[in-house]
């Protein structure tokens, strides 16, 4: 029945509307916003099924494609389609939408239907961007979806806020505005907007070079990558929690879309030329973030360090393809790295928002992030700290966690490429079990050291529900992620061979 | 020549508002002056049967009068309907402030339709003569408006320089008209651009002549290096003053760049390009920079406009048709957006309240969550972000300055942004991030709200579909 539905549109423009109609009724009603917003982030993800079902896996091309004129003048078009790399972000980003409008439930008291609003408009503008074909079409996307997170942190985040803020504001749209230049001077080569001409379009090296290296600004900020990293745990740690959720979740994947779909297939001399540039940067942001994690003392600090060490994961596997290729023995290993960098992208997405969930639930009973201010919560949380103890271990990437597919892949690959880097990037998962147990060591057991823990409630129905889902997906995803891998076979072959061939 | 024999209807629109003008200068000076209201809604009604009368006698195609001194083509038409457009908007925003400020004259709106006059005037004009009679007729006006509010020292201030710095452009550009005629031997532009082209015209004094005269309109454009009035004037002056020089008379000023230069000395455009580069440059540095250092609402957007104008001027140096029509677009996308800017302004402002500092923006969204959004909007739109009118404006001028191989200034105009960005953003973060100083909001009149929700309507709806404004701007040239 959706054959004939304009799905991917529906899916951008019901969130803003819902958006809107939430700001214009529900305005004076916390109550009432609180409802809307569930249900219209529950039809949305119902909406969004439909593109998992009638997903054709044995095709590279484009589907559910609509392609209209938009501004003519300027050749811009209203292209949207998906593949089997966008598709899966797609649906996780209107899954962890509902996630999200749980998490502000009773939390976000003072004006809830602007909060929700927000999220329901960044959720519009997020499935936009990745169903976007056409370039301003997707930069219009990428950078509209500031507004809301810059109201988001600064109106309902701690007390920094507004240095945090105005720190990511600045940061992403200093990094994207170069990529607007870069697309801008494409399409007088190309004399059209579309992505997918973009990728056929040939270029000379200086020209790639320039080129990757916009890109590279653009989406280093976004993932981020060492050095460019510095907003990310200002963001998160003032951002309420349902802000770092989407932060950890959806933001920062954008940034590994936008090399997927933008830097390699573009530029792939450039891509090739850089490798070992931008594999030294991954391998920097793995093992050096993984260090800093190890010494914060502020819990969201501590994640957001642990998620650019993951997020060095995905850049890893993206750029560790071009070695492996120049390797004899490398037979099957490009695509084995590019489809454990989006795995690791799909996973960390839930655990990132697991964990920033974890801490907000103990952040509304106590109001710290301090790990100090803990110790010693099981006694009082036996559930939630089950919860915690999963989610560690998925984000150490213990097997049978979503967390061990995607390190596992990657490093399985980089194997091929070269012996040290593989080595270099396993190293991670020592340092990552060392801070994140130690944490959940500090937090969870031991012993009450402080008398407010011990009266802390454990889970009410409401958290349950957010977090045995993720704990499901988490597992699931971990046990069995072939139905995700083969989403992506198809699309992330055709996008091996395609940078393969060199542009020159 | 005889009267008859002439053809008038090609300056119908001026002839109607012009006697429109004077009909309203007479029943004004029968009035009392607590019904002034008349007098606001007579220029209204002008404005709007001016508007249908250019509406009327549009077309497409070029059409030269008065022995090729008056020209009515697409571009003038498109200029105009936009003119009265915003000056019918900017009249509505600013009754309620003049009133409370015991300014409410009748002269505020008669002053207003000749300014129109000289703008209209301007967007027609097609001699060197002509020019410079609508530029004057505008010029004078907007000085005595300036200085409408005569017993406040700063507006007296503000009027006093806005006309000597003013006459002193005015003597540049005329002086570079004088040169231009001298060596063309002709006013008319169409004359003297065959003329440049043939490059028969010795080059130095051409060059000189050119100097003086983008001087003298970048001058009245408020470009730097002579933006240095600008922000006095802007802030000098009363807000609902503020409103009128922001929007409209950029129209004009552009009208003049494209028929002098785009037009006339086409034939030495690498020459006026590469001035209209420096100007540009510094536009943006010093419009995006000073603005950061600014406490006043009212002066960071009068620093905000040096940069627009850096950007209408990339759009024009680019020398295409696509740089034109850039240029063109942005200044509407600048005008709607100036309006809603000092419209703001003049809404939160009451009798007593100037509401111009940064201050006063505190908490909006929790006096007026609709007031706090229309400024986030337009905010965001001069900052340039999508889902605004501004995005596209800035994306149209890239593509002409990238088109033609200029990629360095197109990396430079928009790092610049992004350090203009960060004072856009400071206004928002007062309006939605600080606790408010005062509560309740001023109670405004119906016209007054009902354009200024129209504006951030507008810039948005604008954001999200600007296909039709952009294709009427394409096709202008």
């Amino acid at each position: 029945m959706f054959a004939n539905w304009p799905l991917l549109s529906l899916l951008v423009w019901l969130p803003m509307l819902s958006g809107v109609l939430v700001l214009l009724f529900a305005g004076r009603s916390s109550h009432l916003a609180r409802w809307m917003s569930l249900i219209a982030s529950l039809g949305i993800f119902l909406l969004s099924l439909p593109l998992a079902f009638n997903f054709d896996v044995s095709q590279s091309a484009m589907q559910f494609v609509e392609r209209y004129p938009w501004v003519p003048s300027f050749n811009v078009e209203y292209f949207l389609g998906v593949d089997g790399i966008s598709m899966p972000l797609i649906l996780l980003t209107s899954f962890t939408t509902i996630l999200v409008v749980l998490a502000g439930w009773d939390v976000i008291e003072e004006k809830t239907a602007q909060y929700m609003a927000a999220f329901l408009i960044m959720e519009g503008m997020m499935i936009g961007t990745f169903a976007a074909l056409d370039a301003i079409q997707f930069y219009f996307f990428f950078e509209g979806m500031l507004i809301p997170m810059y109201l988001v942190i600064g109106i309902w985040g701690g007390p920094r806020r507004v240095y945090a803020t105005l720190k990511f504001f600045l940061y992403t749209f200093f990094g994207s505005v170069f990529m607007l230049i870069a697309l801008i001077y494409m399409y007088f080569q190309a004399d059209s907007f579309s992505i997918l001409d973009f990728h056929k379009l040939p270029l000379n090296m200086t020209e790639q070079i320039l080129i990757f290296l916009a890109f590279l600004i653009a989406f280093a900020v976004k993932i981020p990558m060492w050095p460019v990293h510095t907003w990310l745990p200002d963001a998160h740690v003032e951002a309420p929690t349902g802000g770092s959720v989407i932060l950890a979740a959806i933001m920062l994947k954008m940034g590994g879309y936008g090399l997927i779909r933008f830097s390699l297939p573009i530029t792939p001399d450039a891509s090739q030329v850089l490798d070992a540039l931008m594999i030294f940067l991954s391998l920097v942001a793995i093992v050096y973030i993984g260090f800093v994690a190890l010494v914060q003392s502020d819990m969201k600090k501590l994640v957001a360090y642990s998620s650019i060490s993951h997020m060095g994961f995905v850049t890893l596997g993206m750029f560790v393809v071009f070695m492996i290729m120049a390797n004899p023995v490398g037979e099957g290993g490009a695509s084995l790295a590019l489809e454990g960098a989006m795995i690791q992208m799909v996973s960390h997405g839930f655990i990132s928002a697991a964990m920033f969930l974890a801490i907000g639930v103990m952040y509304d009973r106590l109001h710290s992030r301090e790990i100090s201010a803990y110790g010693g919560v099981v006694n009082s949380m036996p559930i939630f700290a089950g919860f915690v103890v999963l989610f560690a271990m998925a984000n150490v990437g213990l097997p049978g966690t979503s967390g061990f597919v995607g390190e596992f892949m990657v490093i399985l690959a980089s194997y091929k490429a070269n012996f040290w880097i593989a080595l270099t990037a396993a190293l991670t998962l020592i340092i990552g079990a060392a801070y994140t147990l130690w944490m959940v060591k500090r937090v969870i057991f031991g012993e009450v050291r402080h008398a407010e823990v011990s009266t802390m409630p454990d889970l009410n129905a409401r958290e349950m529900i957010i977090m045995s889902s993720l704990a499901f997906l988490v597992i699931l995803l971990g046990v069995w992620p072939d139905p995700l891998a083969n989403v992506m076979h198809a699309t992330i072959d055709n996008l091996v061979q395609h940078i393969a061939q060199s542009k020159l | 020549m005889t009267l008859d024999a002439l053809n008038l209807m090609p300056i119908l629109p001026e002839i109607i508002l012009l006697v429109l003008a004077c009909s309203i200068l007479l029943i004004d000076a029968f009035m009392r002056a607590g019904s002034r209201d008349v007098t606001y809604w007579l220029a209204q009604i002008s404005l709007v049967v001016t508007f249908v009368a250019v509406l009327t006698g549009m077309s497409m195609e070029q059409r030269l009068s008065f022995d090729g001194s008056v020209i009515n083509d697409a571009l003038s038409d498109v200029m105009k309907l936009a003119m009265i457009l915003m000056i019918s908007m900017a009249f509505a925003l600013s009754r309620s402030y003049l009133k409370d400020r015991d300014i409410h004259k009748g002269e505020y709106y008669i002053l207003g339709l000749f300014g129109l006059l000289g703008m209209m005037i301007m967007a027609s004009a097609y001699s060197l003569l002509l020019i410079y009679l609508g530029l004057e007729l505008m010029s004078l006006a907007l000085y005595a408006m300036v200085a409408i509010h005569r017993d406040d020292i700063r507006s007296s201030e503000a009027a006093m320089k806005y006309f000597v710095l003013g006459a002193l452009a005015s003597g540049l550009l005329l002086y570079g008209m004088s040169l231009l005629y001298g060596v063309t031997g002709s006013l008319d532009i169409a004359v003297i651009r065959q003329a440049v082209l043939g490059g028969e015209v010795p080059k130095l004094a051409l060059l000189m002549a050119m100097l003086f005269m983008l001087s003298g309109l970048v001058f009245k454009l408020g470009a730097a290096p002579f933006h240095m009035w600008l922000p006095d004037v802007y802030d000098g002056a009363p807000t609902a003053v503020t409103l009128y020089l922001s929007s409209a008379p950029k129209i004009a000023a552009l009208a003049l760049l494209l028929r002098l230069f785009g037009d006339g000395l086409i034939g030495m455009l690498p020459d006026w390009q590469m001035l209209m580069i420096v100007f540009a440059v510094a536009s943006l540095f010093v419009g995006n920079v000073i603005a950061i250092a600014q406490t006043s609402f009212k002066r960071m957007l009068a620093y905000s406009t040096v940069s627009h104008v850096g950007f209408i001027l990339l759009g024009v140096l680019s020398g295409t048709a696509d740089g034109f029509s850039a240029a063109l677009f942005y200044t509407l996308a600048y005008g709607l957006m100036s309006l809603g800017g000092f419209g703001i302004i003049t809404y939160l402002a009451s009798r007593g309240i100037e509401a111009d500092q940064l201050d006063d923006l505190k908490g909006l969204n929790d006096r007026s969550p609709w007031m706090a959004f229309i400024l986030l909007v337009i905010m965001f739109s001069m900052a340039g972000i999508p889902f605004t009118l501004g995005f596209w404006a800035k994306l149209a001028v890239l593509q002409a300055v990238v088109e033609i191989n200029l990629v360095w200034l197109a990396v430079y105009a928009v790092v610049m942004s992004v350090i203009g960005a960060f004072y856009y953003l400071r206004v928002i973060k007062m309006a939605y991030f600080d606790k408010p100083l005062v509560t309740g909001m001023p109670v405004q009149s119906l016209d007054m709200r009902w354009v200024l929700n129209g504006t951030g309507i507008a810039v948005l709806v604008l954001g999200l579909y600007p296909a039709g404004l952009v294709a009427l701007c394409a096709q202008v040239f």
